[in-house]
C-alpha cells in the first residue's frame, strides 16, 4: 500500500502533559481519512506536528515515502501540505485574490500582477467547482465561500495534502454538503485529505478510514465501511455512548414564556425578528429550528434583555419583561445558555469559581453589605463542581484554561442551580464531543421533568428532533411552522427552514 | 525552572528580569560613554540609602508615585488606559492647597478636607472621560490627553490670577492642613519625608480591597475582562466605566494633595507637566497592576530618579542615564514576550542535552 503521509509512534510533550502518545497515522492517495477524538484528544496537537508548528519528540514523519524532519510551515508547504484552518487566517479587507496571493505574490515588472492571479484564482475555482469570486471582498461573502476561499489558498500554493480541521463548525447545513462535494471533486483530482472531527456522521458519510486518538493515546485505525456511528463512538470515549435521547412524552402545564408579535432589530437597524409569536410551556422542550441568521440570535437577545424590543412583547410567567435589564429578566426567572459562551457566557480570565457566581455574586451570602464573602463563594461553587461534573483541577483554576465541554457544564450548572422558570438554551452544544452532548441534553430533559420551560435553539436539526417536544421553525424572523417533534423528519424541516410551506396535513400548535 | 514558566511565579521573575537587563542595558551605555559602571551604580545605590537623608527622600518621592501608579492600574483593571493620571494630580495638588489656604479649621476637619478635595477634583477630572466614553463611546486616551493640558493651563491661569504669593506659587498652607512631620523629617536629617507616605501605603491596601474584596471591586474586574459577559449577567457596564475613572482619578487627585500638602506645601505656576502622572503608567506595568507590585515599583522608580543625583556628584555620570534606565526597564516589562520565549528555548535546549 502506498502512503502519501506516515506520521509513525509520534510523542509530544508539554510541560507537565503528553499531548500526543504513540499515534500513527497513515494516509493513502486518494482518500479521505478521518482523524476523530474528543475535545482536547490531541487532535490538532498531531495536526500541527505534520504542519511544522511543533516538534515531535519521539516518532518520525515519512511524506511519499521519504523521511522528513518539517521544522516549519514553509516545509510543510513545500512538501505539498496544506491546512484549512478551523479559523479563517483571512484579511477581512482584502479580496479573495488578495488573500491567496498573500506571500507569494506574482510579480511583473517589480508590480503585482492581480489580473494573473486573479485568473489563476478562477482557474482553479472552476477546476474543483468552488464557486469562488475572486474579486469578491471577504468581508462581503458568507461563512461558506470564506472557507472555500481558505481551500483554494492551499491549492493555489500547490497542496497535494489537505488538511480541514473541523471545517463544518460554523457552516449551515447546506454549506455542508457543498463542502462534501468539494472533498469529493478534490479526491477526483487525486488529492489526499485529513479530515479532523467529532462528527460522526460526517465520518460516515464522506470518510474512508479513520484514525481514532482518546487522551493523546493512539487507538487505531478502522474502514469506515466498517464500521457504525456507535463503534467509533466508543473506540473516541472509551465507553458506549447513546445517542437516542431518553425521554418521556411530555406533560406540558400552564404557558410560562409567551412571545407576542416581537419585533427586534439588528445592529444595522435591520428588524430581522419580524411580529414574531412563540409560546413556551411548564414542562416541555420547544425547539427552534432554522438556517443560521433568520433572527434566532436576537430573539434570544430580547428574551434575555441584552438587546431592546422594538415593538410587541414579552411575558415571562405573568410578568411583563419587554422593557426589563438583563438582572431583572434573571431575576424573574430565565436562566440563559448563551450561544458563545466565550463571549457572552464567561469571563475567561476570572476562576471557574466566581464564573459560577456570576449570576448570584450580588446576593446573599455571597455578598454582605458590598463586601464579598469568597469563601461562601468557592463553597458554593465547589458545590456545583462536584454535581454537574465539571473537571477543572479546582475552583480557582482560570476559566480559560478548561475544554469548552467542561466551560459548558460550568454555565449550565451556573445557570440551571437557580432553578429558572424558563431555561433558553441557545446552541447548547455546539463544538462539543458526544459525552459532553449526552451530558447537556439529559440535563434539558431533566428541567423539563421539573416542570420548567425550556427553549432551545439549534442550528443542529438532528438536535432539535432529539431533544425537543414541539418545534418552531424560524425563517426570516418568523415562526412558520409550529410541528410535533415525534412526527416530523429532518427533510420536512429543511423545506421548512428554507421558507417552503408544510404541503399537507393541518398545521399542529 | 519548570516552575518559571508558569503563572504566579513567572509573572514575579518578569519584573525581576525587567530591572535586571535594564541594569545591564545601563552597564553597557556607561562603559560606552567611558565611564565605570560599579562606581556610576556605587553612587547611584549610596545615593538611595547611603544616608538617612536620601532614604528620606526616596521615600518622600515615591509616595506620589504610588498613588498615581495606583491610578493607571485601577482603571487598567476595568480594561480603560488612563492617560490622564497627570491632570488628575495636577488639578488634585491645586485643590488641596486652595483648600489648606483659604479654610481655617482644626487639623482632624482641615487635614482631611484638603486631601479630600484633592480626591474629589481629580475625580471629578476623572469622570469627564469616563462619561465620555460610556455614554458616546469616545476613546478615553484621547480625552485623558486633552483633559491633561486643560489642568495645567487652567490651575496656572487660577494661580497666577488669584493666589500668586511670592514668585512663581501660592502662599504655604495652613499647618491645620498640613502633612508636614517634623518627626519624620528630623530622623531622615531634614528630609522632606511626611505623613503622606503612611498614606499612601494605606492607598495600596485600600485599592487591594475594593478590587478583590468588595461586589464593586468584583464587577470592575469582570467588566474589564469581558464587557459581554458583564452584560450577561446583569452588570451595569458603563456606569462601572465611570465609576472606575471616577476612582481612579480620585487616587490621582490624592497623590496631588501629597505633593502640595506634603512635599511643597503650595502650588505653583507648572511650566511644564510635572511627570509624576506618566510616571505611574510605568509603575502600573512594572507592578502588574497589583498594590504590593506598585509599592514595590514606586520605590524602585523614587529610588532611581533620588540616587541620579549623587551618581553625577560622585561618579560623573549624567543624571539622565537614570531615566533610560527605566525606559529600558519598561521597554523589557513589555516585551515579557521575549523574555518567556527565551525561557522555553533555553528549557528545550537543555531537554536535548
Amino acid at each position: 500500500m502506498e502512503y502519501v503521509i506516515e506520521m509513525n509512534n509520534i510523542r509530544k510533550e508539554f510541560p507537565g502533559i503528553v499531548a500526543n502518545d504513540n499515534i500513527t497515522l497513515q494516509l493513502q492517495k486518494g482518500e479521505i481519512h478521518a482523524l476523530l477524538g474528543e475535545n482536547g484528544a490531541g487532535k490538532s496537537t498531531l495536526m500541527n506536528v505534520l504542519f511544522g508548528l511543533y516538534q515531535p519528540e519521539r516518532g518520525e514523519i515519512k511524506v511519499r515515502g521519504e523521511k522528513v524532519d518539517i521544522t516549519d510551515p514553509n516545509k510543510a508547504n513545500d512538501l505539498g501540505i496544506g491546512m484549512v484552518h478551523q479559523h479563517f487566517m483571512l484579511v477581512q479587507n482584502f479580496t479573495v485574490t488578495e488573500n491567496i496571493i498573500l506571500g507569494s505574490e506574482p510579480t511583473a515588472k517589480g508590480s503585482i500582477d492581480l489580473r494573473k492571479a486573479e485568473k489563476d484564482v478562477q482557474e482553479i475555482s472552476d477546476r474543483y467547482g468552488l464557486r469562488v469570486d475572486p474579486k469578491a471582498k471577504i468581508e462581503d461573502i458568507s461563512v461558506g465561500m470564506q472557507q472555500r476561499a481558505e481551500i483554494l489558498k492551499t491549492l493555489y500554493r500547490g497542496a497535494e495534502i489537505l488538511i480541514f480541521d473541523e471545517p463544518t463548525a460554523s457552516l449551515t447545513p447546506q454549506e455542508i454538503k457543498e463542502l462534501i462535494q468539494i472533498m469529493n471533486n478534490l479526491i477526483q483530482e487525486g488529492k489526499s485529505i485529513i479530515l479532523i472531527t467529532h462528527k460522526l456522521k460526517e465520518i460516515m458519510e464522506v470518510c474512508d478510514r479513520c484514525t481514532v486518538i482518546r487522551r493523546g493515546v493512539g487507538i487505531g485505525t478502522v474502514d469506515v465501511a466498517e464500521a457504525t456511528e456507535n463503534s467509533l463512538a466508543e473506540m473516541m470515549v472509551g465507553r458506549e455512548v447513546s445517542f437516542k435521547v431518553d425521554k418521556t412524552p411530555a406533560s406540558p402545564k400552564e404557558v410560562v414564556l409567551t412571545v407576542k408579535d416581537l419585533v427586534v432589530e439588528d445592529s444595522r437597524k435591520v428588524d430581522v425578528v419580524n411580529k414574531l409569536n412563540l409560546e413556551v410551556r411548564e414542562g416541555e422542550i420547544m425547539g427552534v429550528a432554522g438556517v443560521d441568521g433568520n433572527g434566532q440570535t436576537e430573539l434570544v437577545e430580547a428574551i434575555t434583555g441584552l438587546r431592546p424590543a422594538k415593538s410587541g412583547s414579552i411575558t415571562i410567567a405573568g410578568q411583563d419583561t419587554t422593557k426589563y435589564k438583563p438582572r431583572k429578566v434573571t431575576e424573574v426567572g430565565i436562566g440563559h445558555i448563551p450561544q458563545d459562551r466565550h463571549k457572552h457566557g464567561l469571563v475567561l480570565d476570572f476562576t471557574i469559581g466566581e464564573n459560577i457566581l456570576l449570576q448570584t455574586y450580588y446576593q446573599k451570602p455571597y455578598t454582605n453589605t458590598g463586601i464579598l464573602n469568597y469563601n461562601r463563594m468557592y463553597e458554593k461553587a465547589r458545590e456545583l463542581i462536584e454535581e454537574y461534573d465539571v473537571r477543572t483541577p479546582s475552583a480557582e483554576t482560570r476559566a480559560g484554561a478548561l475544554s469548552g465541554g467542561n466551560q459548558q457544564k460550568a454555565i449550565i450548572a451556573r445557570e440551571m442551580d437557580r432553578s429558572p422558570k424558563v431555561l433558553i438554551a441557545a446552541q447548547p452544544t455546539r463544538g462539543l464531543d458526544v459525552g459532553a452532548i449526552e451530558f447537556i441534553h439529559s440535563k434539558l430533559i431533566e428541567e423539563r421533568d421539573k416542570g420548567r420551560g425550556v427553549l432551545l435553539v439549534s442550528l443542529e436539526l438532528e438536535e432539535v428532533i432529539n431533544v425537543s417536544d414541539r418545534i418552531a421553525v424560524i425563517y426570516e424572523g418568523e415562526i412558520v411552522e409550529i410541528v410535533d417533534a415525534a412526527d416530523t423528519n429532518e427533510q420536512e424541516l429543511g423545506l421548512l427552514m428554507a421558507g417552503g410551506k408544510k404541503e399537507e396535513g393541518e398545521p399542529t400548535t | 525552572m519548570m516552575n518559571m514558566l508558569k503563572g504566579r511565579a513567572f509573572n514575579i521573575a518578569i519584573p525581576l528580569i525587567a530591572i535586571l537587563f535594564g541594569f545591564l542595558a545601563g552597564a553597557v551605555i556607561m562603559l560606552l560613554s567611558g565611564n565605570n559602571p560599579i562606581t556610576g551604580y556605587g553612587a547611584l545605590i549610596s545615593g538611595i540609602i547611603g544616608e538617612p537623608y536620601d532614604f528620606g527622600e526616596t521615600l518622600q518621592r515615591m509616595t506620589p508615585l504610588i498613588f498615581s501608579g495606583l491610578a493607571v492600574a485601577f482603571a487598567f483593571r476595568t480594561g480603560l488606559l488612563n492617560i490622564g493620571v497627570e491632570g488628575q494630580l495636577i488639578v488634585g495638588w491645586f485643590t488641596s492647597v486652595y483648600v489648606g489656604l483659604a479654610i481655617e479649621a482644626p487639623m482632624v476637619i482641615h487635614l482631611p478636607l484638603a486631601i479630600g478635595a484633592g480626591a474629589l477634583a481629580g475625580a471629578l477630572w476623572g469622570f469627564v472621560p469616563g462619561y465620555l466614553k460610556a455614554r458616546f463611546q469616545v476613546h478615553e486616551v484621547i480625552v485623558t490627553i486633552m483633559m491633561n493640558y486643560i489642568a495645567i493651563h487652567v490651575t496656572n491661569s487660577l494661580i497666577r490670577m488669584y493666589l500668586l504669593d511670592s514668585g512663581q506659587r501660592t502662599g504655604f498652607v495652613n499647618p491645620s492642613a498640613s502633612l508636614e512631620s517634623p518627626f519624620l523629617s528630623e530622623i531622615t536629617q531634614f528630609s522632606r519625608l511626611h505623613w503622606g507616605f503612611f498614606i499612601a501605603a494605606a492607598a495600596c491596601v485600600i485599592m487591594w480591597f475594593i478590587l478583590w474584596k468588595t461586589r464593586k471591586g468584583f464587577e470592575l474586574r469582570s467588566v474589564g475582562y469581558n464587557k459581554n459577559a458583564s452584560l450577561y449577567s446583569g452588570m451595569n457596564v458603563n456606569a462601572n466605566i465611570v465609576l472606575s475613572m471616577v476612582v481612579s482619578g480620585a487616587f490621582a487627585g490624592a497623590g496631588g494633595a501629597m505633593v502640595g500638602l506634603g512635599t511643597y506645601q503650595y502650588a505653583n505656576i507648572l511650566p511644564s507637566f510635572t511627570n509624576i502622572g506618566f510616571d505611574g503608567i510605568a509603575v502600573a506595568l512594572l507592578g502588574a497592576s497589583t498594590s504590593v507590585g506598585i509599592f514595590l515599583a514606586a520605590f524602585l522608580f523614587g529610588g532611581l530618579q533620588q540616587g541620579a543625583n549623587m551618581m553625577q556628584a560622585q561618579a560623573g555620570v549624567a543624571p539622565e542615564l537614570v531615566e533610560i534606565i527605566i525606559a529600558l526597564i519598561i521597554f523589557f516589562v513589555a516585551s515579557s514576550y521575549i523574555i518567556r520565549w527565551a525561557f522555553t528555548r533555553m528549557q528545550s535546549r537543555k531537554e536535548e542535552k
